[in-house]
Formats: structure tokens, C-alpha cells, sequence
């Protein structure tokens, strides 16, 4: 049954795109008479300056975590924090993803990607890892696209919320994969 | 804040990069990563475009408002401080719902959007107001109704177990991260008066978003 509702689901996901291109201007159309196509151009115009803007916060951050993900820094981190995962019972095989999800989306999907291919997609760690990777957001791409795109340099209490969140995240994801799945 | 994590991860990156060997991986991290930046935001261009175009035809024929208005119960207790029917509303939920329909192309110029709106509100152009914070928040711990394409193409069958632990597990963590935001954006580390230093000069700016004022 859960099958059926999530292939639904994803089926649905398909029209969704399509629906809002067609069905927005549609209403806009034909309930309030909007001249559509020169409105749609209007906004369209604010594409490239957005884009244009956010460069350069872009390459800040993502040098930055390019770096230290070169570095080798995330395995020393892994080494020290193994006595206390252990302790709290987190798989060690799922720490690499949970460190790398806040700072790349592309190099948490890589090691989703090792995770399924070294256990199998059965395995529990792949199931871990991947209610991980789907429940969580590249944090401080994320921060650094928003807060970029209008210019704000003083961030507050954005980062440690957001990681903190991450780590509920990853840790509920691991509780309750071995609760429902186990 | 971000200050001191930047300069933190280039230090530790340069520090471990040096006594792993790694140095030379560090620079080309560097240099790949500067290229990759230009890359990802010259491919936002038509997709901002798009999403920007048809956005602002949602606005013209009122629907932004339409959406504003309805899910406003829930709304006005996470950013009291945006007055009601205000553009940014709309754009904030559109972001929400292209979150939760795991449909991150559209997602990305919708939160753009949410993001200019909520900064004609803000008395600081320079520093996060509260409804900026709280937004981000819940974006970054991202409630999803459907599994992302990519997870589904690695995972093929079992992605169905899955599906009910990602909603669940993404629900625990956006629960956190509302609670954390409203209980961080009080304490003295992060609230927003100048209360801390020139107390005397800050009492005009802080008066809008005060807690229980009087914009509900």
C-alpha cells in the first residue's frame, strides 16, 4: 500500500512543473485579464542580476568547503568523534554523510552513492544514509545563496540553527530507520 | 558568525592539508571550486528567469495573495514581524510547497524571491532579521513530500520504506529548527537590539519586531 502511495506520489510529481507553467498564467488570464506575456517577460528580466549577485558569495563558500573537504579534515573529525557515536549508538559508516550534508550537496551524494555500492541498497546504512541525504538541505549553500542574493553579511543565529537542525535530522533519521525498517 | 566558520575551515583546511600531504588536492580544491561557483550561478540564469517570470504573473493576478491570506493562521506565528498579505508571505510558502514537491529548480528562485521581499522589511539591510533567520531554517531542514529523483534512482525499490522515515526524520528536524531559531533569537548572543553596546542610540530601530508588539 505504501508502494502504490509513493509511486502515486512521484507520478503526481511529474505534472507539478507543467501544472504551474500552464495553470498560473492561465488563471491570470482568464479570471483578471493580465497581459501575460509582457508581465512574464518583467519579471523574467531579474533572472541574470540574481544569478550575477550571488557569485561571489557562491565561490566564498564553496572554496572554502572545497578546501576543507580536500584537506582530509572530515576523517580526523570522524576519529575524534568515534567515542562518543559509539556511545550514543550511531552507525560509523553514516557519519561521513552526516558531516558532509550541511557543506555538499554533491559530495554527500557521492558518498550515498559509496554507501549503496559497498552495502547494497537493503542494507541499513544505505537506508540511513539515504533518509539522510532526503531529509536535510546543503545548509551553508543554502545560507550563502539566500543571504548573498540580498546582501546580508551578518547572519545571527542562522548557521547554529541550521546545523543544529541537521543534527536532529541525522540523528532522528538513524533512530528511526532502526525503529521502523530494523 | 560566518566570519569565523570561513576562516576557520580555510585554516583547518591548510593545517590538515599540510600534515596529511594533501596540500596539493587543498589548491586545486580552491581553483575547481571558484570555477564550479561561476558555473552553478551562470546555470541559474534562465532557471531564475522562468520561475521570476511566472511569479511575477502569480503576483499580478493576485494568486500570491490569494495563497498569502489563506495559510496566514500558521504563518503569522512563524514571522510575526511580516504584516499580513505582504508579498513575501506568498513567495515563502510557494518556496515551501516547491521544497516539500522535491522540485529544487523552482525552489531556489522562489526562495530568491521570498528572500528581496523580507529585506524591504528589514530595518538593517546589512544584518538577518528574525523572519530571515526563520525562513532559512526551515528551508535548510527542508520538509519533503517527495523522495529527490536522485535518491530514488540509487535506492530503486526500497526507496518506498524510506519515504515514510525521510518525512518523518524531516519533520523532527524542521520541529528543531523553528524551536531553536525562536529560543536563539532572544539570547543575548544573537537578539537583534544594540541592547549590548550604545544602548541609547538603538531604541528606534528595535521597537518593530519586539516580541508581542503590536503588529498582529
Amino acid at each position: 500500500m505504501i508502494e502504490s502511495f509513493t509511486d502515486g506520489l512521484n507520478e503526481l510529481a511529474r505534472y507539478i512543473i507543467p501544472a504551474l507553467i500552464f495553470g498560473i498564467p492561465l488563471y491570470a488570464m482568464a479570471a483578471r485579464r493580465v497581459k501575460v506575456y509582457e508581465v512574464f517577460v518583467e519579471g523574467a528580466k531579474d533572472g541574470f542580476t540574481i544569478a550575477v549577485r550571488i557569485i561571489p558569495y557562491l565561490v566564498a563558500i564553496l572554496v572554502a568547503v572545497g578546501m576543507f573537504r580536500a584537506s582530509g579534515a572530515l576523517e580526523v573529525l570522524l576519529n575524534l568523534l568515534a567515542p562518543f557515536l559509539n556511545f550514543i549508538g550511531f552507525p560509523p559508516e553514516n557519519l561521513p554523510l552526516a558531516l558532509m550534508r550541511p557543506l555538499s550537496g554533491s559530495g554527500s551524494l557521492g558518498l550515498l552513492t559509496d554507501l549503496v555500492n559497498e552495502y547494497g541498497a537493503d542494507s541499513m546504512q544505505a537506508k540511513i544514509g539515504a533518509t539522510m541525504f532526503g531529509s536535510s538541505e546543503t545548509t551553508f549553500y543554502v545560507l550563502a545563496v539566500y543571504f548573498g542574493s540580498v546582501g546580508v553579511m551578518r547572519s545571527r543565529h542562522a548557521v547554529p540553527a541550521g546545523l543544529f537542525a541537521d543534527a536532529v535530522g541525522a540523528i532522528s533519521a538513524v533512530y528511526l530507520c532502526q525503529w521502523l525498517l530494523g | 558568525m560566518l566570519n569565523y566558520i570561513w576562516m576557520g575551515m580555510i585554516l583547518i583546511a591548510v593545517v590538515v592539508g599540510t600534515l596529511t600531504g594533501r596540500i596539493d588536492q587543498v589548491t586545486q580544491a580552491a581553483i575547481d571550486m571558484a570555477k564550479l561557483s561561476v558555473e552553478i550561478a551562470i546555470g541559474l540564469v534562465g532557471i531564475m528567469a522562468l520561475w521570476l517570470g511566472i511569479m511575477k504573473i502569480a503576483e499580478a493576478s493576485g494568486l500570491i495573495r490569494i495563497i498569502a491570506k489563506l495559510l496566514r493562521p500558521i504563518t503569522i506565528r512563524l514571522f510575526p514581524d511580516v504584516p499580513d498579505d505582504h508579498p513575501a508571505i506568498g513567495s515563502i510558502v510557494l518556496n515551501m510547497s516547491a521544497n516539500m514537491l522535491g522540485l529544487g529548480n523552482a525552489a531556489t528562485p522562489l526562495g530568491l524571491k521570498a528572500m528581496e521581499e523580507l529585506q524591504e522589511l528589514n530595518p538593517d539591510k546589512k544584518t538577518a532579521s528574525n523572519a530571515m533567520v526563520m525562513f532559512l531554517a526551515i528551508n535548510t531542514s527542508s520538509v519533503q513530500l517527495i523522495l529527490p529523483a536522485t535518491v530514488v534512482a540509487l535506492m530503486g525499490i526500497v526507496s518506498s520504506q524510506i519515504f515514510i522515515t525521510t518525512i518523518l526524520a524531516t519533520l523532527c528536524s524542521t520541529i528543531a529548527a523553528i524551536v531553536i531559531v525562536k529560543v536563539l533569537e532572544k539570547t543575548k548572543w544573537f537578539a537583534l537590539a544594540p541592547a549590548t553596546e550604545g544602548a541609547a542610540s538603538g531604541d528606534e530601530a528595535r521597537s518593530p519586531d519586539d516580541g508581542e508588539g503590536g503588529d498582529r
